[in-house]
């Protein structure tokens, strides 16, 4: 797992090696220090050789000197790797998360995929930069350390035996023990995070119900279970310091009861027995570090995981069986169509649709709420895949064209408009960039974005603003036309996308598109009958099947769900 | 929404308020808190000590000889060492336990709070960032709490104990301790302050990057039907980059302060090495005692090193409990009602209050002084008598608007968006206070009723449909929390949602998310009506209930609405006049004020604006 995370850091791995070596190296010099100090006191200072202890404390300044410019230069490569590590990453899962397709997106929530892609990796990078030094100093330590000891006195160094193995042993149990832990508090977060969001959200609804008091017994309820678990995982977690504590005060006192006796035996001398102190110290630290390194491992691979599910997120929509065709004509029919969202669903959202348009023609989609209108149309650009049967353009089975130029013959203005923060000019544009100011004008004339143009401030230099919030309801849905038209597609969809239009401005954006695109085929999706009464054909969803095809007169004769909706809606369409 | 995780350290404002309100809540454990102080004091005590002992340990006994008084004088240490070993623990475990503790109440506290604020604050606050209080500060705290506290005083402690004792050990050569100390620290506070400048460059970011991303999320259909990947992912790739290069430049010099910190402290212990042999030759300082010094020196610049990293951490905690503590401060809703609502039932034309749920409300109004009350039967007569009111106050939303509804009607709005349509709908229920005239409800001012039955007299559906996590059915009994499972299902069948819900994996069952993912927009607007059905309110408010319901839909959605909502008072929103169409009164809105009002029939007469909007001569935004 985590082997396969650091395989993302790519061009940032010499840096990761330069960090290694440097902090090695430092190590080694910060050992060498004590090493030269008992010099200084046994043989120095007993031998009262002064120019010696000139000459030792030159080399142990030497040595930190160095250490401090390796120490520098770890930090530098070490910030490098890490988040150079925590880029590629967000590159990877970005790059991962244009190919999802609508089932997968819904698979992991859109909320939780930006966390995934903020959050989490900038918890991997910092581990990857702040631990890489405790990472490769403690193990460096610990041999070198270990080494020193038993060249110092390998009579006194046989304490170890004893305590490191002991030390060790504590370190694992905990580490182990706390990692099933650590992600049970996170379960038990994210729990609260959610109860709080939603709370947030619905805030309204809330306080609309008087349920504050119902909210909150919910929350303390999440909060009890919050606070039980991260007692626990951090209680234990905590018992690291006092297990460490333990073994080196017992090493200590180890070490002055056995080494007093060496020296007493002459097989030891005082400044070896005080540099022996220090390297075990330097033992015992080295240990904690690693095992602090891998409580903050545990942390972040919870972190990881939850990247790697991103990457590793099958996508089910792909070019696998595209060849080099284009759109020509626009022609669509659905065969034997079923489709449901998740494989598991019992019930299918659209069952056995059956449908012939012909390129230039006009068609209406009506039906009742959750007839699954949206759901079929939205199956000819393939941003959901067919489960049983086929859809076809020109002929030609939708997946055997490579998406790309799928998408572009085939223009889309959704139920849900958006438009993006930069100019007006910048969102018609958005489809095709390098459409002329020409065109422009007549995209905006045909969908009548140009009757409310010089009503804007600053023309088609308008900003937009976030999501669109200058224009209204009626003039956003006018734009998103325009921008669909100016990708000049073979086949226009408008998914409920002049609701907001009134009536009058309907019919003028209606007629002009019959007369300026008389080739393009236009499949419509309304609520109103007045939107789509003058299509070739109106298709009746139920339940996700089709109920019935034909005129407005034809349908109007004959059948019971259009006239029932004719019927609400008649004194307005007469008028 | 995004949660950011908070890395940088800013400055709290004031300080010591916010340690005060702090104490407050450490207040509630301060034996345990006195507890761990104590035990904090022997465990960094036994540490110092120790190495104290090492002195007299070599000269007294190792140097003479004197195995037996060894052998005691380890014994001894040991005993200290237990009780430091053993005062660790203990203060380790009771910290943490308080911690949590102190943690679960603010968040609790938090969370009632925010419960209780008025939708004001949340028009002007993301949830964002009211996340991030619960979140992001909430974990600085606690994190503070957990390690920090405890941490400070022994680092405090045992620098503060290194520093005196290598003063009695050579008031000399702990001159050269004392620099190398100065020095360490102004490296430190300089480091620091270049490593805060660029987590905030680092944080401002990731902001951008979560922004982006977000605003890629919400338009990814549109995003994939114009083929637009690539550039968006150019976009990202640049500000990918040039968070890489702030995090790298932050992480860069906290990184650095760990080495630099270690090796001037080799530095350090090298010159005093050899200055102490230099002493030791003159005669200054005996070996045991050139040995235990050199310990010391050994151990000054750990204490140090973690004392200003806790202190950091401590000030991010401090500026975070700071953020949480004035989101707790924040002004909660106004609520001086003294008016409630009560069941009542009706004999030979007396009605009396009741425990029963008779379905039949009265208002229970205090009369004067006395504690006698009188009843008010609730018949839902709204009326707004010169109404101002603005979001802002600066801009008026409503201008002195007055309008009626006769009790028992179905009373529509209809007008453009911003019209002041929904804002007369928040009034009623008080989730804005107006800025002048009166509101009235069966003739009792709305702010003499007790917020809570005001709200409990009117149902609510409104445009944006919130479902919560949980099952369909337990998201309709939002409505009624009591609900048996025959009403859940009669209500969702006056709503028409039965038949889809049936249709559902699960049925009633079934499982929904926070965002209630795979149910259309209009399948949503039936669950929210069948949780305001559920209610049986004595009043209805639809604002913008039906908006993605098809036509058809809704009017059999109105036919039962009607039926349970037979003689009490329903208001309606819509901007598509199928949804209005037969309201007894309907009123239209222009620039916050009433232009128009009648019946269908009268206003078509009339040939105003509604005519217009009917006959589609006019765009309704």
């Amino acid at each position: 797992m985590l082997i396969r995370l650091f395989s993302y850091m790519g061009k940032y791995k010499k840096y990761a090696v330069f960090a290694m070596l440097c902090i090695t190296v430092e190590s080694i010099f910060e050992l060498l220090v004590p090493l030269i100090m008992a010099d200084v006191v046994d043989v120095g200072v007993a031998s009262g050789d002064t120019a010696y202890i000139y000459a030792k404390g030159a080399q142990m300044v030497v040595c930190a000197v160095l250490a401090l410019i390796l120490g520098m230069g770890s930090a530098r490569f070490a910030a490098l790797a890490g988040q150079g590590l925590g880029a590629e990453l967000r590159r990877a899962e970005y790059e991962r998360l244009q190919h999802y397709s609508f089932s997968n997106i819904d698979h992991f929530r859109s909320s939780s995929l930006v966390t995934r892609l903020t959050s989490d990796v900038t918890n991997i990078q910092n581990a990857v930069s702040m631990g890489m030094r405790p990472f490769c100093r403690g193990p460096v330590m610990l041999v070198a350390a270990t080494a020193v000891a038993f060249s110092i006195n390998h009579t006194l160094a046989v304490v170890f035996f004893v305590a490191l193995p002991l030390l060790a042993a504590a370190l694992f149990v905990i580490t182990m023990k706390v990692r099933p832990l650590y992600s049970r508090m996170q379960g038990a977060v994210d729990t609260v995070n959610r109860i709080v969001q939603e709370n947030l959200t619905a805030i309204r609804v809330v306080k609309a119900f008087v349920r504050e008091d119902y909210e909150i017994a919910k929350f303390e309820e999440g909060n009890k279970n919050l606070r039980t678990q991260s007692e626990t995982a951090f209680r234990l977690a905590s018992l690291n310091m006092p297990a460490m504590q333990f073994v080196m005060y017992g090493t200590i006192l180890g070490i002055l009861l056995f080494g007093g006796e060496l020296i007493q035996t002459g097989n030891m001398q005082v400044g070896e027995l005080t540099g022996f102190l220090s390297y075990v110290l330097q033992i015992l630290n080295s240990l904690m570090m690693i095992s602090n390194v891998f409580l903050m491992l545990t942390r972040s691979v919870a972190s990881g995981v939850r990247i790697m599910e991103v990457i590793d997120e099958k996508i089910d929509i792909t070019d696998g069986q595209a060849k080099d065709i284009e759109v020509e004509q626009g022609d669509i029919s659905f065969e034997h169509v079923w489709f449901k969202y998740k494989k598991e669903a019992k019930e299918y959202v659209l069952s056995d649709v059956n449908l012939q348009i012909r390129a230039g023609q006009t068609v209406g989609i009506i039906g009742q709420t959750g007839a699954a209108k949206s759901t079929l149309v939205q199956l000819i650009p393939r941003l959901y895949e067919v489960e049983k049967g086929v859809v076809k353009v020109d002929g030609v089975p939708v997946q055997e064209y490579p998406m790309e130029r799928l998408r572009d013959a085939i223009a889309m203005v959704l139920q849900k408009n958006t438009l993006f923060s930069g100019s007006l000019l910048s969102n018609l544009k958005w489809g095709r960039e390098d459409a002329s100011m020409e065109e422009v004008e007549e995209v905006c004339r045909i969908a009548c974005v140009d009757e409310f143009l010089d009503r804007l401030p600053e023309g088609y230099e308008t900003e937009m603003g976030q999501g669109g919030v200058n224009v209204s309801g009626g003039q956003k849905q006018r734009i998103c036309i325009a921008r669909a038209l100016l990708k000049k597609p073979k086949v226009l969809i408008l998914d409920d996308s002049t609701s907001a239009v009134d009536t009058a401005t309907e019919r003028r954006i209606r007629e002009r598109m019959q007369e300026y695109l008389p080739f393009m085929t236009k499949i419509v999706i309304a609520q109103r009958i007045s939107s789509v009464r003058n299509a070739d054909q109106i298709v009746i969803l139920d339940d996700g099947k089709i109920n019935d095809i034909g005129t407005h007169e034809e349908l109007l004769a004959r059948n019971e769900i259009y006239q029932q909706i004719y019927e609400s809606q008649k004194e307005g369409v007469e008028l | 929404m995004a949660q950011y995780k908070y890395t940088g350290y800013k400055k709290p404002k004031n300080t010591k308020k916010t340690l005060f309100h702090l104490l407050r809540y450490l207040g509630h454990h301060k034996w345990m808190f006195l507890l761990v102080g104590i035990l904090v004091f022997i465990s960094a005590g036994a540490n110092l000590l120790g190495t104290y002992f090492l002195k007299p340990v070599i000269n007294r006994f190792i140097l003479p000889g004197d195995m037996s008084g060894l052998a005691e004088a380890v014994a001894g240490m040991g005993l200290m060492y237990l009780c430091g070993a053993l005062a660790t623990l203990g203060y380790n475990q009771l910290m943490i336990k308080s911690a949590q503790t102190v943690v679960q109440e603010i968040r609790r506290d938090l969370f009632v709070h925010v419960q209780k604020l008025p939708l004001k604050y949340f028009d002007a606050h993301t949830h964002g960032e009211l996340m991030s209080r619960f979140t992001n500060d909430v974990d600085t705290v606690q994190e503070a709490m957990n390690n920090s506290f405890a941490m400070i005083i022994q680092n405090f402690l045992m620098l503060a104990g290194t520093v005196i004792m290598m003063t009695v050990l050579s008031v000399r050569l702990s001159l050269i301790v004392i620099v190398f100390l100065a020095v360490m620290f102004v490296f430190i506070r300089f480091n620091g302050s270049r490593s805060r400048k660029y987590f905030q460059r680092q944080q401002a970011e990731l902001g951008r990057i979560g922004g982006f991303v977000e605003e890629m999320m919400a338009g990814q259909k549109v995003e994939k039907v114009f083929n637009h990947e690539k550039k968006d992912f150019e976009n990202f790739c640049v500000l990918n980059e040039s968070f890489r290069k702030e995090s790298t430049s932050a992480l860069t010099y906290t990184g650095m302060q760990v080495p630099t910190i270690v090796s001037l402290s080799y530095l350090n212990y090298a010159v005093s090495a050899c200055v102490g042999g230099l002493f030791a030759l003159a005669g200054l300082l005996d070996i045991g005692g050139l040995a235990s010094y050199l310990v010391y020196v050994r151990q000054s610049a750990l204490p140090l090193n973690q004392f200003t990293q806790q202190v950091n951490l401590l000030m991010t905690a401090l500026a975070g409990a700071e953020r949480i503590f004035e989101l707790m401060e924040t002004e909660a809703e106004p609520d001086e009602g003294v008016v409630t609502l009560c069941h009542v039932k009706e004999e030979n034309g007396e009605i009396t209050e009741t425990a029963e749920r008779t379905e039949q409300f009265a208002w229970k109004v205090p009369e004067g002084e006395s504690a006698e009350t009188k009843l008010v039967p609730l018949r839902g007569d709204v009326r707004f008598e010169r109404v101002v009111f603005g979001y802002v106050p600066e801009k008026k939303v409503l201008n002195g608007i007055s309008l009626y509804a006769k009790p028992g009607q179905k009373i529509a709005f209809v007008g453009s968006t911003g019209a002041g349509k929904t804002t007369i709908i928040n009034l009623v229920n008080r989730f804005y206070e107006i800025q002048a005239g009166a509101i009235t409800y069966d003739g009792i001012d709305i702010r003499r009723i007790r917020k809570d039955d005001l709200r409990h007299s009117l149902a609510m559906v409104i445009q944006e449909t919130h479902l919560f996590t949980g099952t369909i059915a337990d998201n309709i009994r939002y409505g009624k929390l009591d609900a048996t499972d025959e009403e859940v299902r009669e209500a969702a069948r006056i709503a028409n949602a039965d038949s889809f819900i049936r249709r559902l994996p699960d049925g009633y069952d079934t499982m929904l998310h926070s965002d209630g993912s795979n149910l259309s927009q209009g399948q949503r607007q039936l669950l929210a009506i069948a949780r305001a059905a559920v209610a049986r309110p004595p009043v209805l408010i639809l604002d913008e209930a039906t908006s993605s319901v098809d036509t058809r839909t809704e009017r059999l959605i109105e036919k039962g609405m009607d039926a349970i909502m037979e003689g009490r008072t329903v208001f309606v929103i819509a901007h598509r006049l199928s949804t209005v169409r037969n309201s007894k009164a309907i009123m239209v809105l222009e620039h916050g004020e009433i232009i128009e009002r009648g019946d269908h029939e009268d206003l078509l007469a009339q040939k105003g604006r509604y005519y217009q909007l009917y006959t589609g001569q006019f765009e309704l935004e």
